[in-house]
């Protein structure tokens, strides 16, 4: 880990119109680890990674990568500066095939002169490669994306974001959606992400105890605003939780039901 | 919490839901299982049933051109639907182009090859209006395309009485014989006699390949080969299947659809071209229903009304069982009109056939 941040955001705040969505919002995340940022909802996350990743442009503040500040004008200008983001739509046709989803808009060809066809076999390869780097085993790149539990499509999300050249991930709750055995399956597989690569993985979520298992750095967001940061070592489990439900509303509902 | 699938780091873990499916689950989601057997089935049918001219020489180039000719707009309307979306406006495009055809070369003494580039270009150029006008106003290409199947129908007929008195220009018959670019369109291949029995008597006949056989099997050929193994086909799929996924990872989703609805349209013309040369006059009140006829040959081969998956080796299935049993009831003693019966029951059969595929291919998660 160098001590230049991969990816450093700096009091950065947006406005729609005249509702402030996020305030003034910091945080730094580094190579090879998972920072995780946690909120309830409403917190910001949302318009957060979407100035990341291009969608929504900074009404004030700073985005550094590398120590340098960028701008982002458009989602492509972002993934070209390899900021890779996974929503929790997926962006994957179930009808297609797994090696199709995977290469989908950035297909492998060959051809003679100016006619080409798709290169289905290396296609095939790198993906059956790709998806085993992160656990799964692919029998059949042919299949479609459909027959696939949820969690084995957050990871061809993420193995393709990986693949086509992301150095910061951003995963729009990639837990939200699933079943308990299935959440447990992707946190496995970001883990290994996380221990196979030196990407900088930006986990959004509102699940502590996920955040918990696999983070090595939290910012808490709520209402727009930064209320707490830290690393692993530095939060206790008791902090977290408070950190989570917006720090003081939870000590003033306690108050409430215990005046009742 | 307990997890049963806890696995040694390092190790992989392999779902138990993903398997190397078997040969027979493989052909079982193809597009076109539903449309083989629907024909294979109708085969051995009228062989059974029909009279033997069926399927003698005369009478198989016969109804197989009919076809042909279906099968070209359906190649076209498959594609689209793959795509995504619908063209009602197929066969007001051909009447339209084929009488563009007839007065260019009739009225206007044009060259065929002249007619055929500026009548082709009309409908291609009509056809990017169309999807154009689908893609940024984002309304149903249903409802768009209806429209323009009663504006180029009715503009057409209007304007040919208007400026030759009469929807109809005759006089190409011979054209066939002469000129290269008609003979591709309405001629025959291999012409040889035959001996064709109508009304008890033997008649000596010349049949050959009609040539909108030929066209069906280059453009079948060509659009599978484009469908399945090319990126254009990918994002065809891509652009039916999950638009907003598609977009997302930069396929350029609008172009997609303007394309094929220019391909739809150039089908069209192709087809107004084969009658045209081959019956030697034209109509601007041709081609009625065809673009109805397009989409049940498409759905009966395979294709998915919601996009995303269908066959175009399904979609000339379709319009092989189309002609088959439109003209095969002729050579039998049952009312020809059973056909309408007939193809409405396989229509149902083959949309509840196509959801039930789907299902499978989605793992009922779709």
């Amino acid at each position: 880990m160098s001590d230049t941040p991969l990816i450093e955001v700096r009091n950065l705040g947006k406005r729609f119109g005249s509702i402030i969505a996020l305030a003034d919002v910091s945080f730094k995340a580094y190579r090879g680890e998972v920072h995780a940022l946690l909120g309830d909802n409403g917190a910001g996350k949302s318009t957060l990674i979407k100035m990341l990743s291009g969608v929504h442009q900074p009404t004030s503040g700073q985005i550094l990568i590398e120590g340098k500040p960028v701008q982002f004008a458009s989602p492509r200008a972002a993934a070209a500066a390899g900021i890779g983001t996974v929503y929790q739509d997926l962006a994957l046709v179930p009808l297609m095939s797994v090696t199709r989803n995977f290469f989908m808009g950035r297909e492998l060809r060959k051809g003679i002169g100016p006619v080409k066809w798709l290169d289905m076999e290396r296609m095939a390869e790198i993906t059956r490669r790709e998806m085993a780097k992160l656990g799964i085993d692919v029998a059949d790149p042919n299949q479609p994306i459909g027959t696939m539990s949820g969690g084995q499509r957050q990871t061809l999300a993420i193995a393709r974001a990986v693949y086509f050249g992301a150095n910061v991930l951003i995963l729009d709750e990639p837990t939200s959606a699933l079943g308990q055995k299935q959440q447990l399956e992707v946190l496995r597989m970001i883990k290994r992400v996380h221990d196979h690569s030196d990407v900088a993985i930006i986990l959004i979520t509102h699940n502590d105890l996920h955040a918990k298992l696999i983070a090595d750095r939290f910012t808490f967001l709520s209402r727009g605003r930064v209320i707490g940061a830290g690393t692993a070592k530095d939060l206790n489990p008791e902090e977290i939780r408070k950190l989570m439900a917006g720090g003081s509303e939870l000590a003033e509902l306690e108050k409430e039901f215990a005046a009742a | 919490m307990t997890t049963e699938t806890a696995a040694e780091p390092g190790k992989r873990v392999q779902d138990e839901r993903i398997y190397a499916r078997p040969f027979i689950s493989r052909m079982m989601s193809r597009p076109e299982l539903g449309a083989i057997s629907g024909a294979v089935i109708l085969i051995v049918f009228f062989l059974l049933a029909a009279s033997p001219q069926m399927f003698s020489l005369g009478g198989l180039f016969n109804w197989l051109e009919v076809c042909a000719q279906l099968g070209i707009i359906a190649i076209g309307a498959c594609m689209l639907m793959i795509g995504g979306e619908f063209d009602l406006s197929i066969g007001s495009m051909i009447g339209f182009s084929s009488a563009i055809l007839g007065i260019l070369i009739v009225n206007g003494g044009l060259p065929p090859w002249l007619a055929i580039l500026i009548a082709f270009s009309l409908a291609v150029g009509i056809g990017f209006i169309i999807g154009t006008i689908v893609v940024v106003t984002r309304l149903p290409s249903f409802i768009v395309t209806l429209a323009f199947l009663f504006l180029l129908r009715g503009a057409m007929l209007v304007s040919m009485r208007l400026f030759h008195g009469d929807t109809q220009v005759e006089g190409m018959a011979n054209l066939k014989q002469t000129d290269f670019f008609a003979w591709l369109f309405g001629g025959d291949l291999f012409t040889m006699e035959a001996t064709f029995v109508r009304g008890g008597r033997e008649n000596i006949i010349e049949v050959g390949v009609p040539m909108s056989l030929v066209w069906l099997f280059v453009l079948a050929a060509l659009a599978t080969w484009v469908l399945t193994r090319t990126r254009p086909g990918n994002w065809i799929f891509a652009a039916g299947g999950a638009p907003n996924a598609a977009r997302s990872v930069g396929v350029p989703v609008n172009a997609v659809k303007i394309a094929l609805f220019m391909l739809t349209a150039l089908c069209a013309a192709i087809f107004g071209a084969i009658q045209a040369f081959d019956g030697g006059a034209v109509d601007a009140a041709r081609g009625n229903l065809k673009e109805l006829e397009a989409i049940a040959a498409s759905v009966i081969g395979g294709a998915l009304l919601t996009g995303g998956y269908g066959s175009v080796i399904g979609a000339c299935l379709g319009a092989l069982i189309y002609g088959m049993v439109n003209l095969g009831f002729q050579y039998t003693t049952i009312d020809g009109d059973w056909y309408r019966v007939f193809l409405g029951g396989i229509l149902l059969l083959a949309v509840a056939f196509n959801t039930y595929i789907r299902r499978r291919m989605t793992g009922g998660a779709e």
